[in-house]
């Protein structure tokens, strides 16, 4: 993998075979499958591999950046059944993190889902895969019949008393089964729609049971904790952001991919990593963290690290990892609609503000993106915003409405110049060079 | 119990109880759309938003548990500013068609529009348009009025039992519709109309024929089943245009079945007998009230001073009032007979004068909710009891176990814990066998003629689950009290229930069938009950709302037995060609929506009712016919000037409830002879033709459930005769009818569905008979 360039990897050590090097005699060969074999033979309890992932500090990699042994701990130790579940319905914008996992290397994530049924007391997991992704799903799948004709799932695992079994489940595209209870509700066979909480999952989850549910790239890094310490693997990252995190990096850069750094390092080097910018033009913003994220223009992106405090600090969030990175020939307007029409077509249509919300954010910026804008939009859209977030069961609300208040906020004159000019500040031409299907040569500013 | 404040007022709550169910104790209304006390939690429409202290986010009351010293602010700023959010949502893509939509004036959106919306809306994109679809002939749709609160979907996959409608597609685009094809056919789909917040939902036969202020409102009681739910009759210009249900958590919840809340369509039929009519010549004239009763009073005083007051027979429908059924015993025994009954569908009348007092349900209705083990016993529990049925589903959910033995396995919508299905004439001795297999399990010695019976498997699961609960209940259908050893059936059924320490009782098959034994409606000891009377013909009848040909156990021999009669009076708010065939004088008297009365239901509540709406024409309440007939033929006693001094008579006051009521039968011998070759006949009412009434209600005789009658056997007896499904057969004993044969897996062997009171099974005859069947 040429695009790979990382410091310290870890995540990503088993990736560097590329298509090659996903079996399971690959990751054994880089010590796959030790940490349980040692967590089985050494008797650590459950409470013991908790306490490591406490150590380590590990937040969930999904966009919340919830503890993982803190949620692990939520779950009652006494219930006869439970689940532990792995999202990987990876559906937001810019993300392509799990899937280059799960591809490279998903007996890592296998591993980590057993340890975590071992620490939580389930006997059963579901790997819920997009179902935009079917080959990455049949690739989890042929992992899965390895690990089981290995031993490493069924019946009482590699000689010990315990018992887990792991099962792949392909969605249909929905973005909103990427929220936790509405991944639920799809593995039960429902339409995915967010359940109203609490009840929290690891009181009542799939099939009612409870369950836990973590991010692909949280489940692989259990191996690696384990493996390393908790301590030890909380220090390659800063106090309260533990590890490495994988950065999916899009857009105007030389070489987008997936680029695991330790966390904290500094925006300006990831994006040195991925090439630095495309034709050597000027950053004008990036969105952080997926594109539900506010977007954080050039100056303050440039002064930022990338963890969950530096990113929340300066008033984004870092989210699934998403780096999605705007250059100077990006007409903010369009960018946003493009956004708001995702929010628009993916909303679940359960709770009123989202359902109704979505449609009138898309179609105003829509007007303004096509030159019908009237100047008291922005207050509008400022407005319907307002009046969506934090009014819905789950957080779609807020993901359709923090881009447009981000953009609107931070780029103000650009929407202003469209309403009033009926056309967008940056030359059509120039869009029309930086989106890469037309030469740059006859862009202004190109090199 | 917690302590909470509300806007600054404290109160004490359960624990576990919400936001919205505090406030309702304190009075304190929050706004609200998809929540519905008896529906789950949605928390979907996000109306009843309210600011809860250190909650960094308005909560949804409806969805909130409350916590102790938990303080909510309803009316705060922020609570108010949510909730002005979400109706602006709620209103950006609902047409406000207001002045065009039926459900204007009383709309829970616009209600709560006038509180929460602004004056002039900020959309000014293009409104969404969202397909109409088909559910069916009672509940009509608008659907771009929907807001998505899925009360109806929630209502028909939980309250009905089978989820019939859904939410489509996604986001905006999202819309509530049935399964592709399929419209909704619960017995219960009327009820979406009041669950509707909105007019998206509304009632086809009623839309566009009135606006809610336009109606009066009377209070009214279901005249159909046994369960006496309490309606709201809602008229114009003297018409009924509408029935509601008033709520009666005793008795209907708040719900009703389309039974009763579309029979009204029945009440203003082309059908309705609307002038006296004598035959004279065999020419029907129609004459003034005063030659129709002189006509009536002479026929029956010529019959009685000639033959003898034997020689007149009366059949009273088990829907008539309490004051018209003992007006109509007392006439007929001052007129020296003692042939009353109004136990029309019955077959075994042998446990007449064994019973200890008035047969019921033996309980309250209320407390068929608190059984935790319950076992039907002969019932189309669904169609028959549709509410009961309901509050069974709601129990079973909740943990309690229900058992059905019967002869034919429909779908309840109720997770049953056992079951036996069984020929009709297999029924007593599966019964027999529960309670042996309950006698044994309980080590209790059991009657000694149960001595050589085996028990099966089928009786012993359904054993096993009555006796490892605390509160069980067995309930006798009305395929129990239509069976031809209702009486084995009967006795069986209490000695059960005595072995579990439990309760027994009839789920009463008509509005009055508890009535009719309280005013002694019931033959005397030289009398002949129904069926006798129309064995051993009369020389004149009293039919008092029935139409015996469809609402009697053998239509056939009753049509044949009046037909022969010199004179049939008829006392009838509807007339049929078969009693202008039979009948000698047709007087027309009031349905109930038109008379005061009363209807005894089956835990034995006195349920009065007033007339909601003038006679039709000259259509006058029964009671008073009969009073005037009383006086006219000089009977003693008939001097009541209402329908309450009626009552007062017959009950001797006016309890709540009737005294006397009581399931305990003696000296009944068992029969458990099961020996019958044949075919045998399972024969239900469906739920559309079970009375006059809703026979002649056009909506919902277009409804899945009003199909015409076909010949259901099971696949092993279809293969036996070598039938098809969907062929056309032969059916009959005597008389034939061709019917098409269907399939049905949840017959027992050897037997043969067809529905009774329908026009088209009429000629079969018996409803428990053995019927053979070949191909046409």
């Amino acid at each position: 993998m040429a695009l790979i360039d990382t410091i310290n990897p870890l995540l990503t050590t088993g990736w560097a075979k590329g298509d090659a090097g996903w079996s399971l005699k690959d990751y054994e060969a880089r010590g796959g499958y030790a940490q349980l074999k040692r967590v089985l033979a050494s008797k650590m309890t459950p409470d013991d591999v908790i306490g490591e992932v406490k150590k380590s500090v590990l937040r969930g990699r999904g966009g919340a950046g919830f503890p993982t042994g803190l949620k692990w701990s939520f779950m009652p130790k006494a219930a006869p059944e439970k689940y532990v579940v792995c999202n990987t319905d990876e559906g937001e914008p810019g993300t392509f993190k799990d899937r280059d996992l799960l591809r490279f290397d998903p007996h890592s994530v296998i591993e980590g889902m057993i340890i975590a049924g071992y620490a939580v007391g389930a006997k059963l997991g579901y790997n819920y895969i997009h179902g935009e992704i079917f080959e990455i799903y049949q690739r989890f799948e042929a992992a899965l019949d390895e690990a089981r004709a290995a031993g490493y799932l069924g019946e009482k695992i590699l000689g010990s008393d315990f018992s887990f079994d792991l099962f792949a489940h392909h969605g249909w595209g929905a973005y909103i089964c990427g929220e936790e209870t509405g991944l639920l509700e799809s593995i039960e066979g429902k339409k995915g729609q967010p359940r109203y909480k609490p009840p929290f999952p690891a009181n009542f989850g799939l099939y009612g049971k409870p369950t836990t549910i973590n991010n692909t790239e949280t489940f692989a890094a259990i191996p690696f904790i384990l493996g390393m310490g908790g301590e030890t693997y909380l220090n390659l990252g800063k106090p309260n952001n533990g590890g490495t995190k994988l950065f999916s990096v899009s857009g105007h850069v030389n070489r987008p991919g997936n680029y695991e750094v330790p966390m904290g390092t500094p925006f300006a080097k990831l994006l040195e990593l991925a090439g630095g910018m495309r034709g050597g033009r000027r950053l004008k913003a990036v969105i952080p963290g997926g594109s539900s994220a506010p977007v954080l223009p050039a100056e303050v992106i440039m002064d930022c690290t990338m963890d969950y405090d530096s990113i929340a600090k300066a008033g984004s969030m870092l989210g699934s990892g998403a780096v999605i990175v705007m250059d100077e020939t990006v007409c903010m307007v369009k960018a946003l609609e493009r956004l708001s029409y995702f929010y628009y077509e993916e909303s679940c249509g359960q709770c009123t503000p989202c359902r109704e919300g979505s449609g009138w954010l898309y179609r105003v910026v829509h007007r303004i993106e096509h030159g019908q804008g009237r100047a008291e939009d922005l207050d509008l859209l400022n407005r319907v915003t307002d009046n969506m977030m934090g009014k819905t069961i789950c957080a779609l609300a807020d993901a359709a409405a923090l881009p447009v208040r981000s953009f609107t906020k931070h780029f103000k004159s650009e929407f202003e110049y469209h309403i009033e000019h009926k056309k967008c500040l940056v030359d059509p031409e120039v869009q029309r060079a930086g989106s890469g299907f037309f030469r740059a040569s006859s862009v202004t500013g190109a090199a | 119990m917690l302590e909470i404040e509300i806007d600054g007022k404290a109160l004490q709550v359960a624990d576990g109880s919400t936001i919205i169910e505090a406030a309702h104790q304190l009075g304190t209304y929050i706004p609200h759309f998809c929540y519905h006390k008896k529906l789950s939690i949605a928390a979907n429409c996000r109306m009843c938003l309210v600011q809860v202290e250190k909650a960094p986010k308005p909560m949804p009351a409806c969805a909130t548990i409350v916590t102790n010293g938990m303080k909510v602010f309803t009316h705060s700023d922020l609570a108010v500013k949510a909730q002005k959010a979400v109706m602006e949502f709620l209103l950006i893509n609902h047409p406000l068609d207001c002045p065009i939509c039926d459900q204007g004036g009383e709309c829970q959106l616009q209600d709560l529009a006038v509180g929460y919306g602004e004056s002039a809306s900020k959309y000014e994109e293009e409104k969404r348009v969202v397909p109409d679809k088909d559910l069916g002939p009672l509940v009509s749709t608008d659907m771009t009025r929907c807001i998505n609160c899925t009360r109806c979907i929630r209502f028909t996959a939980e309250i009905a039992g089978f989820m019939e409608l859904g939410q489509a597609f996604r986001g905006e685009r999202a819309e509530v519709m049935p399964f592709i094809g399929k419209t909704v056919d619960t017995e219960l789909s009327g009820n979406l109309i009041d669950l509707c917040p909105v007019g998206a939902l509304t009632s086809k036969p009623f839309r566009f024929s009135a606006r809610t202020w336009e109606l009066s409102r009377r209070k009214s009681v279901s005249p159909h089943d046994g369960l006496g739910s309490n309606l709201i009759l809602q008229t114009k210009h003297d018409k009924v245009l509408r029935v509601l249900p008033l709520e009666n958590e005793d008795i209907n919840e708040c719900w009703l079945t389309d039974k009763e809340r579309f029979s009204y369509q029945g009440l203003n039929s082309p059908e309705r007998l609307t002038r006296p009519m004598v035959k004279q010549g065999g020419e029907w004239k129609e004459v003034d009230w005063s030659v129709a009763l002189d006509y009536t009073a002479h026929a029956l005083r010529d019959v009685a001073k000639t033959h003898g007051g034997a020689a007149i027979g009366g059949l009273l429908s088990p829907h008539a009032t309490l004051e018209e059924m003992y007006l109509a015993q007392k006439l007929l025994r001052g007129l020296g007979s003692e042939n009353i009954d109004f136990r029309l569908r019955q077959n075994d009348f042998s446990a007449d004068g064994k019973r200890q007092g008035t047969p019921w349900l033996g309980m309250k209705i209320a407390d068929i909710s608190r059984l935790d083990r319950v076992l039907v016993v002969g019932s189309f529990l669904r169609k028959d009891h549709p509410l009961i049925a309901q509050r069974l589903r709601q129990s079973a959910k909740r943990g309690a176990q229900v058992s059905v033995l019967h002869s034919a396995d429909d779908d309840l919508l109720i997770t049953l814990a056992a079951r036996a299905i069984a020929a009709p004439s297999q029924l007593p001795v599966m019964l027999a066998q529960i309670v042996k297999a309950v006698s044994q399990l309980k080590g209790v010695a059991a009657d000694a003629a149960l001595a050589g019976i085996a028990v099966s498997a089928e009786a012993q699961a359904i054993a096993q689950s009555l006796v490892s609960g605390s509160n069980a209940g067995i309930l006798l259908g009305n395929f129990a009290q239509q069976h031809s050893q209702a009486a084995t059936l009967h006795a069986l059924g209490r000695q059960l229930a005595v072995v579990l320490g439990g309760g027994f009782g009839f789920l009463g098959e008509a509005a009055n069938s508890v009535g009719g034994y309280v005013v002694k409606a019931t033959p005397g000891a030289t009398g002949l009950n129904a069926a006798a009377m129309l064995n051993e013909p009369r020389q004149a009848y009293v039919v008092l709302g029935a139409e015996p040909e469809l609402d009697c156990a053998d239509g056939a021999q009753a049509l044949a037995t009046l037909s022969k009669a010199a004179a049939v009076v008829v006392l009838s708010p509807f007339k049929s060609q078969a009693m202008l065939d039979y009948a000698a004088v047709l007087l027309p008297v009031s349905p109930f929506s038109e008379t005061s009365g009363s209807f005894v239901n089956a835990e034995g509540r006195v349920q009065s009712f007033y007339a909601a709406a003038k006679p039709l024409g000259e259509a006058r309440p029964a009671w008073k016919v009969l009073r005037v007939l009383g006086n006219l033929l000089e009977v003693a006693g008939f001097e009541h000037n209402s329908s309450e001094d009626v009552r007062a008579e017959a009950l001797g006051g006016n309890p709540d409830f009737v005294a006397g009521l009581d399931n305990g039968i003696d000296g009944v011998s068992l029969n458990l002879a099961a020996g019958v070759s044949g075919l045998e006949r399972v024969a239900d009412v469906p739920i559309h033709f079970a009375d006059a009434l809703v026979r002649r209600a056009p909506a919902l005789q277009q409804a899945r459930d009003s199909a015409a009658p076909t010949a259901r056997m099971n696949a092993a007896t279809l293969a036996k005769l070598g039938i098809g499904a969907g062929e056309r057969v032969r059916v009959g004993a005597g008389a034939t009818v061709i019917l098409a044969a269907e399939l049905d897996a949840g017959l027992p062997d050897g037997t043969v569905r067809v529905a009774a009171a329908h026009a088209d099974s009429v000629a079969l005859g018996a409803m428990s008979s053995v019927l053979s069947v070949e191909k046409a």
